[in-house]
């Protein structure tokens, strides 16, 4: 037998070869690390479950690979999911589910850590889970084995998940990586007292690390759920989310990795605040992170001067919810653009605002390139549809922020919607065509040009957990998809502003996939099970999803169920059903949800607590928290010094 | 008003630099557009004040030539760049190898005094390890692949399925065996001349499939050894940066 944490590369390499993009497989990146197997207590595998052109970029993992690395006692390598074609290799060869940093086998590790920020990779987790000779049954596997911790969003709710995975860690994940490092670390030490189970227990007793198979789920006889219970005593009823406090003291990425094979984002990522509470009513990611939390114009600037240095990249992100809302961002956004004026920098800023202060931004972060396109997102078609989903957008403020991008010499303006929302209808929907024709009307004006586009990009809304809309009916895909076909007519017979206008979609099918894992319960975990055994891999990408393999499933394993596809889905639920996720607490009073609801319904908005007084979403109390926010009062940052450059000749000494 | 490209200073190139660099190990999986994103960003972490070119989205001149395939291992691979400053060959060597990951590897960096650099790259060397191959087997294959005139082969390219002769191009090819790994593998060090289309080791391969049958059980690993101007001999070609090396020794006796 060989010594755990011995490399497979050589069995690999003879795979390589046959292989599409074999150096996503071979590590290699600037600034990984690869550290001796014996010299830490405890080893981590973290893995994005995507193909690594998706999951290498992922800032989520790359911090966590470094403040777990940053430790002595520890160590953290990745692991991406493997396209098909190797993986029938590595079967049929017998290699395993390996690191790409030292291609260890994942099975020697510790800890296997999965961040999803998705529940199509799902299927990901079990192939890999297999490969690595990981039982899937969370309960079938003993000491020898990975823990299996789930994080990301979709671990609000890993419910449908549960059967396969020991924790799951709600919301922030730095300092609980740390906390499962102390925990393990001291288990090991201590000669792991009580097997497996005694580890289990331990992280449970936090109250902040979820153990899913210390709870038990009664249903009543209808199908739905009739409580959801702790079966020992060291479980408690409830199980609180992670929220990491002062991002300053936080600065990474401080190494960040350089890929060698192409990715999706091919630059230096800095994460300029946490949380959002516009109070989006579809988003799930603006309810789970509040309360918001920025990080200083100076500690942006220092990542922003360290990783171009240690990278090399020639693309900043300064990434966010929703970038333009940093209280500073004026000022962040000149001060950097001043900086990096001489050099080929250019700076990138994920904002879909609809004001006139976002295209300044834009105009600002611009100077040196070209002005292609500007995106914003309405959400909704209507004006009564942007109430309900609170989107505090009017036709007016979309009018005047486009001509005011078409006047600053942008061509395209892409605008962003979803279809399916809560009370819509198809007027609402058709509502989309009718803008996008005032947009171009507008646009056209003010340039004086023919030339100029729009782009209406639609998504279908799924009902996520932990949102005000997680009692909503999803709209059935046949349903979406008609309405999808009314507006693409509506904007092909427009004569006259037809051809400017582009529309993107995706048919409605693969939401509904999303809508059962999302706000499914412990019995889907069967559904994803035949679906992966009947071949579902990389759910996420159009060309391997099979939504007919998904329905069988489904079909197959809740045939003797009172559940179906469409119950999880299309179905409104009412105020006292026990939802799948309410042991779970992202810290929201589920009264507040619910009000947020009825206010929904009734068109009623709610104000942003940053501005505004707190509309006691409940968070700040339950995890005593607060909101940390700008403005620090540093408006100019001093220009960086660089030593001159070792390489000229001539030089003395 | 639409904006137009920046009117920034577009320093001139005032020095060409060329170097040899290796893909070794785990990094011959990289392919030639990997390496070049690699090499840009080592550029700007070794703070090497490389030229651009002009316009909205200004590149870095560097220019690639010859460029051995994705898997292929190579010790001798070319490349040129463009710098506003004079620098120091050696200090840009050790710079830019200090951050460039091990495996990509800067061996040599030369100021290119001389033209026709393309040229001189005349014919490759290239080492095939085949494990689990005896050393008859391979002599055998090579002797009716060199006794033949003309060896046609296929190769899938951009456009579809191509024809066309492996022969000609193989100027020479020398089998060995080397015992102290394990499994046991035949060495065959070939000479290709360059041209259109240009003859790959993997051409040569299925050539010697199609003259012997020869089919390795596990996949081959190649390396160029060498590129340059053919040696007379044809076992060989010489140091393509020997031109510019030496009018270096005379500058510097000059100096
Ligand atoms: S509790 Fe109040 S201040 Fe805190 S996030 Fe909720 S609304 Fe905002």
């Amino acid at each position: 037998m060989t010594s755990p944490g011995t490399s497979v590369f050589d069995r690999l390499e003879r795979l390589l070869p046959f292989v599409t993009k074999p150096i996503q497989y071979v590590g290699g990146e600037v600034n990984a690390v690869t550290k001796p197997w014996d010299s830490v207590a405890v080893h981590w595998a973290l893995m994005y479950p995507d193909a690594y052109e998706v999951g290498a970029p992922n800032q989520g993992v790359q911090i966590l690979y470094e403040v777990l690395n940053e430790r002595d006692d520890a160590l953290a390598e990745r692991t991406y999911a493997v396209w098909p074609d190797l993986e029938a290799l590595m079967r049929e060869s017998g290699v395993p589910q390996f690191t790409v940093d030292a291609h260890r086998p994942v099975g020697d590790f510790d800890v296997l850590g999965l961040s999803f920020s998705t529940e199509l990779g799902y299927t990901n987790m079990l192939t890999a889970l297999d490969l690595a000779g990981i039982p899937l049954s969370a309960a079938e596997r003993d000491e020898t084995h990975p823990l299996v911790v789930a994080g990301g969003h979709a671990a609000f709710n890993p419910e449908p998940i549960a059967d396969f995975l020991d924790v799951a860690v709600l919301g922030d994940g730095e300092e609980a990586v740390l906390l499962i490092t102390d925990i393990v670390r001291e288990w090991k030490a201590a000669g792991r007292p009580g097997g497996r189970g005694g580890l289990l227990v331990e992280l449970a007793r936090t109250g902040s690390l979820y153990v899913p198979q210390f709870y038990d789920v009664d249903y009543l006889p209808d199908g739905r759920i009739q409580r959801v219970a702790p079966n020992r005593p060291e479980a408690p009823w409830r199980v609180s989310k992670h929220t990491l406090m002062d991002l300053d003291e936080w600065p990474y990425p401080r190494n960040p990795l350089v890929p060698l094979a192409e990715t999706v984002h091919e630059r230096m990522s800095v994460e300029i605040f946490r949380g959002c509470t516009r109070g989006c009513r579809f988003c799930q990611a603006g309810m789970i992170t509040r309360p918001v939390r920025e990080r200083s114009i100076t500690g942006i600037a220092d990542i922003v001067e360290n990783g171009l240095e240690k990278t090399g990249y020639e693309e900043v992100g300064l990434l966010s919810l929703s970038s333009a809302d940093h209280s500073e961002i004026a000022d962040v956004a000149k001060n950097l653009a001043d900086r990096y004026e001489e050099s080929q920098v250019s700076l990138s800023l994920p904002s879909t605002r609809v004001d006139a202060f976002n295209v300044d931004l834009a105009n600002e972060l611009s100077r040196n390139g070209r002005r292609s396109g500007l995106t914003f997102a309405p959400e909704g078609g209507s004006e009564r549809m942007r109430k309900v989903i609170n989107k505090q957008v009017t036709e007016e403020d979309l009018i005047r922020t486009v001509t005011t991008a078409y006047a600053g010499g942008w061509r395209q303006v892409k605008l962003y919607f979803m279809c399916g929302l809560p009370t819509e209808t198809d007027e609402d929907v058709l509502q989309i065509a009718s803008l996008a024709r005032e947009v171009i009307k507008a646009g056209r004006e003010v340039s004086g040009r023919k030339d100029i586009r729009c782009t209406v990009s639609i998504g279908g809304f799924v009902p996520k957990p932990h949102t005000p809309f997680q009692w909503a009916a999803q709209l059935d895909h046949e349903a979406t998809d008609a309405r999808l076909r009314a507006l693409k007519e509506a904007i092909r017979n427009d004569r006259e502003f037809g051809r400017s206008i582009g529309m993107r979609y995706h048919d409605g099918r693969p939401g509904i996939v999303e809508g059962i894992l999302s706000r499914g319960d412990r019995r889907v975990g069967g559904v994803i099970l035949q679906a992966w055994r009947d071949g579902a891999r990389f759910d996420g990408w159009s060309e391997h999803f099979s939504f007919d393999r998904w329905m069988a499933a489904a079909d197959a394993v809740l045939a003797d169920q009172p559940v179906d596809v469409d119950w999880y889905t299309t179905r409104e639920r009412d105020r006292t059903e026990v939802l799948p996720w309410e042991h779970l607490d992202s810290g929201l009073d589920i009264e507040w949800l619910w009000d947020d609801w009825q206010d929904a319904l009734a068109e009623i908005p709610v104000d942003d607590c940053r501005w505004s007084p707190c509309s006691d979403c409940g968070v700040c109390d339950q995890m005593g928290t607060e909101i940390q926010i700008g403005p620090t009062g540093v408006v100019t940052l001093p220009m960086p010094v660089l030593p001159p450059s070792p390489v000229l000749a001539g030089r003395e000494g | 008003m639409a904006p137009r490209p920046p009117e920034r200073d577009i320093a001139p190139t005032v020095q060409k630099l060329r170097f040899r660099y290796a893909k070794r190990g785990r990094l011959r999986f990289s392919s030639a557009r990997d390496f070049q994103r690699a090499l840009e960003r080592a550029l700007r972490r070794a703070r090497i004040p490389m030229a651009y070119s002009a316009g909205f989205s200004p590149h870095p001149k560097v220019s690639y030539t010859n460029t051995a395939a994705t898997g292929v291992a190579s010790e001798a691979e070319y490349v040129e760049l463009g710098v506003t400053r004079e620098c120091d060959p050696v200090a840009v060597r050790d710079a830019l190898d200090a951050v460039l990951p091990p495996g990509l590897d800067v061996l040599e960096v030369v100021v290119a005094r001389t033209k026709d650099f393309a040229h001189r790259l005349e014919a490759s060397v290239w080492r095939i390890e085949l494990p689990e191959i005896a050393l008859t087997d391979l002599e055998s294959a090579v002797a009716a692949l060199l006794a033949a005139d003309e060896v046609m082969v296929e190769r899938m390219t951009k456009n579809g399925p191509r024809t066309f002769d492996a022969r000609a191009a193989v100027v020479s090819a020398e089998c060995a065996a080397e015992e102290a790994v394990d499994p046991a593998c035949a060495i065959l060090t070939l000479v290709v001349r360059h041209g259109t289309p240009s003859v790959r080791p993997d051409d040569v391969l299925s050539a010697l499939r199609g003259v012997a049958d020869l089919v390795p059980p596990v996949p081959p690993r190649v390396t160029r050894l060498a590129q340059g101007p053919l040696h007379e001999a044809g076992t060989t070609v010489f140091d393509p940066l020997a031109p510019d090396r030496v009018d270096e020794a005379e500058a510097a006796r000059t100096r």
